[in-house]
């Protein structure tokens, strides 16, 4: 069954159509390499970027993110195990809060 | 008390990504005293509380948050040595290039530049301006409000959510709001059609399963100290075209947060006080080519000038500024090339960050006198620039009124004194525009060379033809 | 055992808390709200009345001539902002000429100095905007507008600096005969203890009488909306702009502001429900379409917000300022001209407490003046620099709408009344009073509320009780 996808990869929001097919998927309509995938994983593992905050014991917010993205349907378990995280030792851009969250296999890190 | 007085080539106002963008290219292109003012205790601008992705991908090449995108910009800064003048507040800006501001530190104060540039970004417009009826109470706010208190200062301004517009701030808010353990009901909006990216209401509605109710509007706000609820109707556009509530459509959504994503308002009060007068469609100045406005040797780029859709095309922009007024303070005849670059893909930015063309520009007609203006059609809305000083490869950025599909763009010149009228100069297919999305046309020096000085260029929507393909 | 209870501190509450801190009595203001000023007074024409409108003979034409004249004192012993701007009343048809005569002459019965009528020529050589059609016009140079809810926040504040006490939330549900006066017992179980009691209740008036057993009069709110357009639409005129007054009301006024906003309403509507300050669709709608007829040019797409405010209307037509029970003074009906005749109320209420048998002795060390909450915008630019040299938060601005500092705001937070919510810190400065109605500065303000006065972010509220900002925090 054809699906319609709406890339999320840029702005220009590319109306896709993709098909399970015998030997994989068959996309149409993307308008570069990284939508076709994107349409690709959206039949067969939908997958995103999680962006969030850790809020330390002292208050202060640090924005954090994974560095590859996460199964869709983890994003909520990632983010049970951010509001655990209260102390960073380094709040330095890319220095890593939790490796490998949830078995994901992303590490969420400092933007 | 005597006011301090700081000597400057250039002024840059806001640090956001167009001020950043703006002051680093114009040190690239040989100005090296330059400052920039930051009304925050920190570069960065609204990008700070933007921890979503989605920037840097047409300036870096690569995916970034906000607080990222505005860290490489950032890093650029310092590394150039560039001044920043940090919890400093612009208040006035005069067409002698003084800019008067006031900071702790230095109490109010005078910089004295060659040249300025506008880069203030724009507000949120807010709910007095929509005059929903009802009470006033507490957990009314504009999405980018409710993204502060989330993202920066760490807290929930509330747990049942009801979103008013489809800008994608408002977009953005549903999934952040729901990632932190919120509800949002539904997001309402007043068009038949979302002012919104489509990959936002992708990722950030349909992920969640958050209906976006197209076509509806909010009529009633209740609740006496907190929000208790909003009534949504449909709306319908009467013979009038006024678009109104549809009588027997209500119904009643219990919530305790109303969030406003209902447009977004270019911030010129510094600009008016000028006496720089706006164009009614942007609602930020009305600028050539080179971003400047009409006092020579002020410059507006960003959010200011026009609501872009991302980050990356105000500091793209910023950059033809910054290049403009560097070339304008080394005294280049014609202010330096602004335009110099072509598509979309390399319009004058690479992605090691923001090049200039040193003032010397290939399409640059030496020596001819050359004055053109921007006009459209309505169904265009606005281009930016609205005018021209030279000829040169120049990028147009235009947004439409509505949706249209299969149209075409033409773009005609209509010249004084000149016989062949309505000289059809570029066109362009389209198979869909929307209001939500700014479009980019290049017309080339080659193109202008069919225009006079003194044309009109006039940017039209026709539909296609039937066997067009 | 206080000498008297104010109960309500409005702007009439708060002028007569005042006007008795200067004897030798001890004096408390019971609030039910969070903060002062939060009703009529706050949402209002802001408007100083001349003096033509009320039927000679009335309360409100004795104290609208009286306080009129007493006002510019007042505002600037208060520092409140104020200006004698003149007031016009437009007609647009010999009828209304007619009522204009009337008006005129009702107006010199009362004594109000200095009115004329002038044709249609020559009140748009006063005002240009006014419409091609008005014909005549009711000129009465003696008309002013000043800031309400300042007037509200400054006579509290005088009177506490005098020696007066606030209590906040306060909500009177009983008044109590004792044998030495009275027993003021608040919903949360809170008893005050005073010799006399002034009911300022506003729309509550009748509710608060009836406890100690005055039925004699009715409060009905009168609903009245506004639309508040932004600065650039300030310059549209400069008297404020009365149409001639029908069988159907006096109709919608359009009149700058003291800040240089300019401000339409209200609409008139009788409710029930004491507490219902909704804005209507239809309501704002009648505005805009009164409105275009008056001032064609005037854009209500320039609007920054619309508010509702309830008049507090009696069933007598006149106000009702009475001693019903010994020591128990009612000041009710204080509807239009109210504010303008809040002054003179307060020297008449003194009155009657002295004629009640209470001991008024001067105190002697009653200082009527107030520093203007707003003392930091008057300064020069290098005035101010010798304020931020010394306190630095005066070169941090909050509110960049309004250009509102860190210092004006913390000075505000300091200065009695002090406020603990979002809303009094607007009033007292304007912070997120602008274009961006508080967008950009309100999670400052939040911040700033929260270190001040010590409680948790999340604690801080809009206007007091449940109206709080957020829930908590994120994670």
């Amino acid at each position: 069954m054809k699906r319609n996808i709406t890339c999320i990869i840029c702005p220009r929001g590319c109306e896709m159509e993709a098909e399970l097919t015998g030997g994989g998927v068959s996309v149409s309509g993307f308008g570069c390499a990284r939508g076709r995938q994107y349409a690709e994983n959206e039949l067969i593992r939908p997958v995103r970027t999680l962006t969030t905050t850790v809020v330390l014991r002292d208050g202060s917010v640090i924005p954090v993110r994974t560095d590859r993205p996460v199964p869709k349907e983890r994003m909520f378990d990632c983010m049970e195990a951010v509001r655990g995280v209260k102390e960073l030792p380094d709040c330095s851009p890319g220095s890593v809060v939790i490796a490998d969250v949830c078995g994901t296999g992303a590490d969420l890190i400092v933007d | 008390m005597a006011e301090r007085v700081f000597e400057y080539d250039l002024a840059v106002i806001g640090g956001g990504p167009a001020g950043m963008s703006a002051a680093c290219a114009a040190y690239e292109n040989g100005v090296k005293s330059v400052v920039i003012i930051e009304r925050e205790d920190a570069l960065g601008g609204i990008l700070k509380q933007c921890i979503h992705c989605g920037f840097g991908l047409e300036l870096f090449g690569e995916e970034l948050t906000g607080p990222e995108f505005a860290g490489r910009l950032a890093a650029k800064v310092r590394e150039y040595g560039i001044d920043c003048m940090l919890s400093s507040m612009v208040l006035a800006v005069d067409r002698s290039l003084n800019v008067t501001a006031t900071s702790a530190a230095n109490g109010i104060f005078t910089v004295r530049a060659k040249a300025v540039i506008l880069a203030m970004g724009c507000r949120e417009r807010p709910r007095g301006a929509l005059n929903t009826p009802g009470t006033r109470p507490s957990g009314i706010f504009t999405a980018g409000t409710a993204q502060r208190y989330v993202n920066i200062d760490g807290y929930m301004p509330g747990k049942k959510v009801v979103i008013l517009g489809s800008g994608d701030i408002g977009l953005i808010m549903a999934r952040r709001m729901t990632l932190e353990g919120a509800k949002v009901e539904a997001v309402c909006e007043v068009m038949p059609y979302s002012g919104g990216l489509a990959r936002n209401i992708e990722q950030c509605l349909n992920d969640f399963g958050i209906p976006l109710l197209l076509s509806h509007t909010v009529t009633e706000i209740r609740g006496r100290e907190r929000l208790e609820g909003v009534t949504i109707a449909r709306v319908e556009a009467g013979a009038d075209g006024v678009r109104r509530p549809v009588a027997g459509s209500e119904r009643f959504i219990a919530c305790d947060t109303l969030l406003l994503s209902v447009g977004l308002i270019p911030e010129n009060e510094l600009t008016v006080n000028c006496g720089i007068g706006l164009c009614p469609a942007t609602k930020g100045a009305a600028v050539s080519q080179d971003r400047e406005t009409e006092v020579p040797g002020i410059y507006a780029c960003g959010n200011v000038l026009h609501v872009h859709d991302l980050a990356d095309f105000a500091a793209v922009e910023a950059a033809l500024a910054g290049r403009a007024a560097a070339g304008r303070i080394k005294g280049l005849r014609g202010g330096g090339c602004g335009s110099g670059g072509g598509s979309a893909s390399d319009g004058g930015c690479a992605s090691d960050g923001v090049r200039g063309c040193g003032g010397v520009c290939a399409g640059d007609n030496a020596g001819e006198e050359f004055r053109a203006v921007f006009e459209t059609d309505g169904q265009v809305r606005y281009t930016v620039p609205q005018r021209l000083t030279r000829r040169c490869d120049v990028k147009v950025y235009f947004r439409v009124s509505g949706i249209f599909e299969r149209v075409s763009l033409e773009v005609r010149a209509t010249s004084v004194g000149r016989g062949d009228e309505n000289n059809l100069i570029f066109t362009k297919k389209y198979i869909k525009l929307t209001p939500g999305t700014m479009q980019t046309v290049t017309l080339t020096s080659e193109m202008l060379e069919k225009c006079d000085s003194g044309a009109v260029i006039r940017f039209s929507l026709v539909p296609q033809r039937r066997d067009d393909k | 055992m206080y000498d008297v209870a104010v109960i309500g501190a409005g702007v009439t509450g708060g002028l007569i808390a005042r006007k008795l801190t200067s004897y030798k009595l001890n004096i408390c203001i019971l609030e039910a709200e969070n903060d002062v000023g939060c009703g009529a007074s706050s949402a209002n024409s802001a408007i100083v009345h001349a003096g033509f409108d009320a039927k000679p003979g009335t309360l409100k034409a004795r104290f609208n001539v009286e306080g009129s004249r007493m006002m510019e004192r007042v505002c600037a012993e208060l520092g409140v902002k104020y200006k004698r701007n003149g007031s016009l009343v437009i007609g647009f048809s010999e009828e209304d000429r007619k009522t204009l005569g009337e008006l005129l002459e009702r107006g010199r019965k009362n004594g109000v100095e200095g009115l004329y009528i002038a044709g249609g020529d020559e009140v748009r050589a006063l005002e240009p905007e006014l419409s091609g059609d008005v014909t005549c016009a009711l000129v009465a140079p003696t008309g002013a507008i000043i800031c309400p809810y300042e007037l509200a926040v400054s006579a509290a504040g005088n009177a506490m600096d005098n020696g007066a006490e606030l209590m906040l939330n306060f909500r009177v549900s009983s008044v109590t005969v004792t044998p030495d006066g009275f027993s003021v017992g608040a919903e949360d179980g809170r008893r005050v203890a005073a010799r006399r009691v002034i009911n300022c209740a506003g729309v509550y008036a009748d509710r608060v009488a009836a406890t100690c057993g005055d039925d004699s009069f009715r409060i009905r709110p009168r609903r009245g909306e506004y639309m508040l357009l932004d600065k650039s639409a300030g310059g549209m005129c400069s008297h404020t702009v009365f149409r001639t007054p029908t069988a159907m009301g006096k109709g919608i006024l359009i009149t700058p502001t003291v800040d240089g906003n300019l401000l339409l309403g209200p609409t008139s509507e009788d409710i029930d429900d004491k507490d219902d300050l909704s804005v209507t669709r239809g309501g704002l709608e009648r505005i805009a379409e009164q409105v275009k007829r008056e001032m064609p040019r005037v854009d209500t797409g320039a609007v920054i917000t619309s508010f509702c405010g309830l008049r507090a209307v009696g069933n007598t037509g006149d106000f009702i300022i009475n001693e019903p029970l010994r020591g128990f003074v009612n000041v009710a009906a204080i509807e239009s001209p109210g504010l303008t005749s809040s002054p003179a109320i307060a020297e008449y209420v003194a009155e009657i407490l002295e004629n009640s048998g209470l001991k008024m002795e001067n105190n002697g060390k009653y200082d009527p003046e107030h520093r203007p909450l707003h003392w930091f915008r008057e300064l020069g630019d290098s005035e101010k620099n010798e304020v931020i040299a010394r306190d630095p938060s005066y070169g941090r601005v909050v509110c960049r709408c309004e250009g509102v500092t860190e210092g004006e705001i913390l000075y505000a937070i300091s200065q009695n009344p002090r406020p603990s919510d979002l809303d009094g810190v607007k009033r007292r400065t304007r912070a997120q009073m602008g274009r961006c109605q508080g967008g950009f500065c309100s999670p400052y303000i939040v911040k700033i509320l929260s270190d001040r006065l010590g409680i948790p972010f999340e604690a801080v509220t809009k206007s007091g009780g449940g109206s709080y900002i957020n829930v908590g925090r994120t994670k």
